[in-house]
């Protein structure tokens, strides 16, 4: 069984179709990357499957470990195991980090029927996480990303995953806005948490990130359509023809069934 | 426009059978018999006001003119009956029960030297020269008919005095505690609170119901003096069951260079009416105006702000959030006056608001009076749901919805209780919050069990009748 079964998806937001049709199948321990350009559809694929209910569903089935995904409500989505790294990690004014993560944690161990951790066991694993995204505890004595610079947000996130440890992790552009020392900060933390078990779809508009995180697959997205799929060398094919060079393609959609 | 005739012989014929009766019974001291006396011809004179008048515009308290109230009986409590709700920490506790000062309920001892905690009464009784000197100077009674109307009454409160230099740390906790009656009642606590120079003191005031429900009017007055350089804070919580009314007014004179925190809460009360009125007195004073209110099904509830300043180089910061849910309503109204001398005042004055349901509604105004020239004033307001984004990333996470809401919910109240200097204080006031919020939430709106702290809280349809009653007027 797949992990991840998408299949002919269609999802309208605000009465407009945005994704039109997408078939997709992820398995343990496979990285694929969603590539394409803006206003492509890859954000709401990401968010479609973290369970955001401001998209209409209009067709098709996701199913995560066989389980009905569009079923979930996003805490369900979360405690079964799937993750999103925000594009944009919302700030929350009066919710510490550090509390914030050991609800999140504790709310996900409950729904398994695991004993919640208190902070003494907390502490320890999340020092350990802390270190690998190369972070400052005195950060997570703050508010929940409240006055964190754009690489802050994005440490912060792939931080969450690394100690939620998702079977699924979806990074929304997590790449967008970070220098190269973050990008390569956070691209170590991604592949740090690269094993067999766990799958992982990387949603980017450049090629830059999978310089770092290598991919297994590479789909193109265009017009709500995923165009090509192909291996690693799809993604430097891409960078340098750009997007343009599929655009012709999006009417023949491959891989879509009717 | 004034009632008419026939109405203002109804209501004040009532009031007026009330002080002739109350007179036997109150402190004999001639310089107090002539307040009281002329606080009521006051009230007799300007009787309650009306929503045209400007201060009460969102306000209507025609319920409280037209109830007939007698004053609250004697009754006996235990300490059994009352000890849930003492705090962990106080220097001293004074209970009150219907506007008596129950001694067997009250722990004033191992106060340091230069602090004294008693009832306004017995002071007034034993010590009248100390009391002299400050009951009735500060409260407008003479623009304020409910200030007229406590000083009228004026029977029993709490007398707290720091000496000067005198540091105090843990909050002195006072209780006013209404017991269940069959007919309407009507208390008037009066407090007084003097620390003189260089004094530090925090004082707590609850105002809690116990037993049934049943209507009953708290119309308290404070008056806190604050000596040069006196670091004072103050208390107000709050938490009477919904057919209360509760007028509360907070008179605060500051000297030069002192430092008064005044943080409210508001949970109970079917209509309530808070009045924060501090005047910075003397140079370099620095004042801090912080609340929050929890408005749910018909609730009522009223803040007003009247900060003055009267002397140059004076601050003040005024923050007031509030929660409303159901069909409550809140107010917010923020007046600063500044007099031609306070120059170099810095006001400065937020207000913040979430609306959880389409009925629920909040008034907030924001009314500067600028007669100095060299000031720094600045207000703002916001009114907005719950956000939708940050929930959703809470969720993502594996937070439940419910959790999410009491989690953002309590984020925005607690942006209050930070600002809250006594540990004491804010742990009592968290403790507090966190159970009312879950009682908000628990309404049927919300998805979510009722737990087991929302038991005993009251439910929707007891209390729908009664808050119909009190606001039916309110526009």
């Amino acid at each position: 069984m797949s992990l991840l079964e998408i299949k002919n998806l269609h999802v309208n937001v605000g009465g407009h179709e945005i994704l039109k049709g997408i078939d997709l199948t992820l398995n343990a321990g496979e990285v694929h990357s969603i590539m394409g350009p803006n206003g492509s559809g890859k954000s709401t694929l990401a968010q479609v499957l973290a369970r955001r209910d401001a998209y209409e569903v209009t067709n098709g089935s996701i199913t995560f470990e066989g389980k009905d995904l569009l079923e979930m409500k996003p805490e369900e989505a979360a405690c079964e195991g799937v993750f999103l790294a925000f594009q944009y990690p919302v700030e929350i004014p009066g919710i510490g980090n550090t509390y914030f993560l050991r609800s999140a944690l504790n709310a996900q161990r409950k729904y398994r029927g695991q004993e919640e951790m208190d902070a003494m066991d907390f502490l320890p694993l999340f020092r350990e996480k802390l270190a690998l995204l190369e972070m400052d505890e005195k950060l997570m004595n703050r508010s929940l990303n409240e006055g964190f610079s754009g690489g802050e947000k994005k440490r912060n996130e792939i931080l969450q995953m690394a100690v939620l440890e998702p079977k699924l992790a979806i990074l929304d552009e997590t790449d967008s806005g970070l220098d190269i020392d973050a990008l390569r900060i956070v691209a170590n933390g991604v592949n740090s948490l690269r094993n067999p078990e766990r799958a992982m779809l990387v949603v980017t508009h450049y090629q830059r990130l999978l310089n770092y995180i290598v991919p297994d697959f590479v789909h193109v997205l265009v017009d709500g359509r995923i165009v090509r799929s192909g291996g690693k060398e799809l993604a430097l094919e891409l960078e340098e023809k750009g997007y343009g060079w599929t655009e012709h393609e999006a009417y023949q959609p491959v891989g879509a069934r009717r | 426009m004034a009632a008419t005739a026939e109405q203002k012989g109804a209501w004040v014929q009532s009031w007026l059978e009330a002080f002739t009766e109350a007179e036997k019974t109150a402190p004999r001291a001639a310089w107090l018999k002539r307040l009281r006396e002329d606080a009521f011809a006051r009230f007799w004179d300007v009787g309650f006001p009306t929503t045209k008048d400007e201060d009460w515009r969102f306000t209507n308290v025609s319920a409280i003119a037209r109830t007939h109230f007698r004053p609250a009986g004697a009754d006996k409590l235990t300490k059994k009956n009352v000890e849930a709700f003492g705090i962990e920490g106080a220097a001293a506790t004074l209970v009150f029960v219907n506007g008596r000062y129950a001694r067997e309920l009250s722990q004033t001892s191992g106060l340091p030297k230069g602090v004294t905690v008693a009832s306004l009464r017995e002071q007034i009784e034993q010590h009248p020269e100390s009391i002299e000197k400050h009951l009735g100077r500060y409260a407008d009674q003479k623009r304020d008919a409910f200030v007229a109307l406590n000083t009228a009454f004026l029977s029993d409160g709490a007398w707290v005095h720091a000496a000067r230099g005198v540091v105090l740390e843990a909050p002195i906790y006072l209780l006013y505690l209404t017991t269940h009656e069959d007919a309407p009642t009507v208390t008037h606590p009066r407090n007084l609170i003097v620390a003189e120079d260089q004094a530090q003191i925090a004082v707590i005031e609850d105002y809690v119901s116990i037993g049934g429900e049943s209507v009953a009017f708290s119309n308290a007055v404070t008056e806190l003096v604050a000596g040069e350089s006196t670091v004072a804070q103050h208390y107000l919580i709050e938490r009477e069951h919904l057919k209360a009314f509760n007028v509360s007014t907070l008179r605060i004179q500051q000297g030069r260079s002192a430092n008064v925190s005044s943080h409210s809460l508001l949970l109970g009360g079917g209509l309530v009416r808070n009045n924060v009125h501090p005047v910075l007195a003397g140079e370099g004073g620095e004042c801090l105006i912080n609340g929050l209110f929890l408005g749910t099904e018909r609730q009522h509830l009223d803040n007003y702000m009247h900060v003055e300043h009267a002397s140059p180089h004076c601050g003040s910061r005024q923050f007031y959030n509030g929660i409303l849910d159901g069909q409550a309503h809140g107010v917010f109204h923020g007046r600063i006056v500044v007099h031609k001398d306070a120059q170099k005042t810095d006001a400065k004055q937020t207000n913040r608001n979430l609306l959880l349901s389409d009925d629920a509604q909040i008034d907030t105004k924001p009314q500067l009076e600028i007669y100095a020239d060299d000031v720094k004033c600045t207000h703002g307001a916001t009114i907005g749901q719950i956000e939708e984004n940050a929930l959703f990333y809470l969720q993502s996470r594996g937070i439940s919805q419910a959790e999410a809401r009491k989690l953002l919910l309590m984020a925005f109240a607690e942006e209050c209780v930070d600002r809250m200097h006594s540990a004491v204080a804010r742990q009592h006031i968290e403790g507090l919050i966190r159970a009312h919020l879950l009682f908000m939430e628990s309404s049927p709106r919300h998805p979510i069990a009722p737990t087991p702290g929302a038991s005993g809280t009251p439910g929707q349809t007891s209390t729908g009748k009664m808050t119909e009653r009190a606001l039916e007027e309110v526009g």
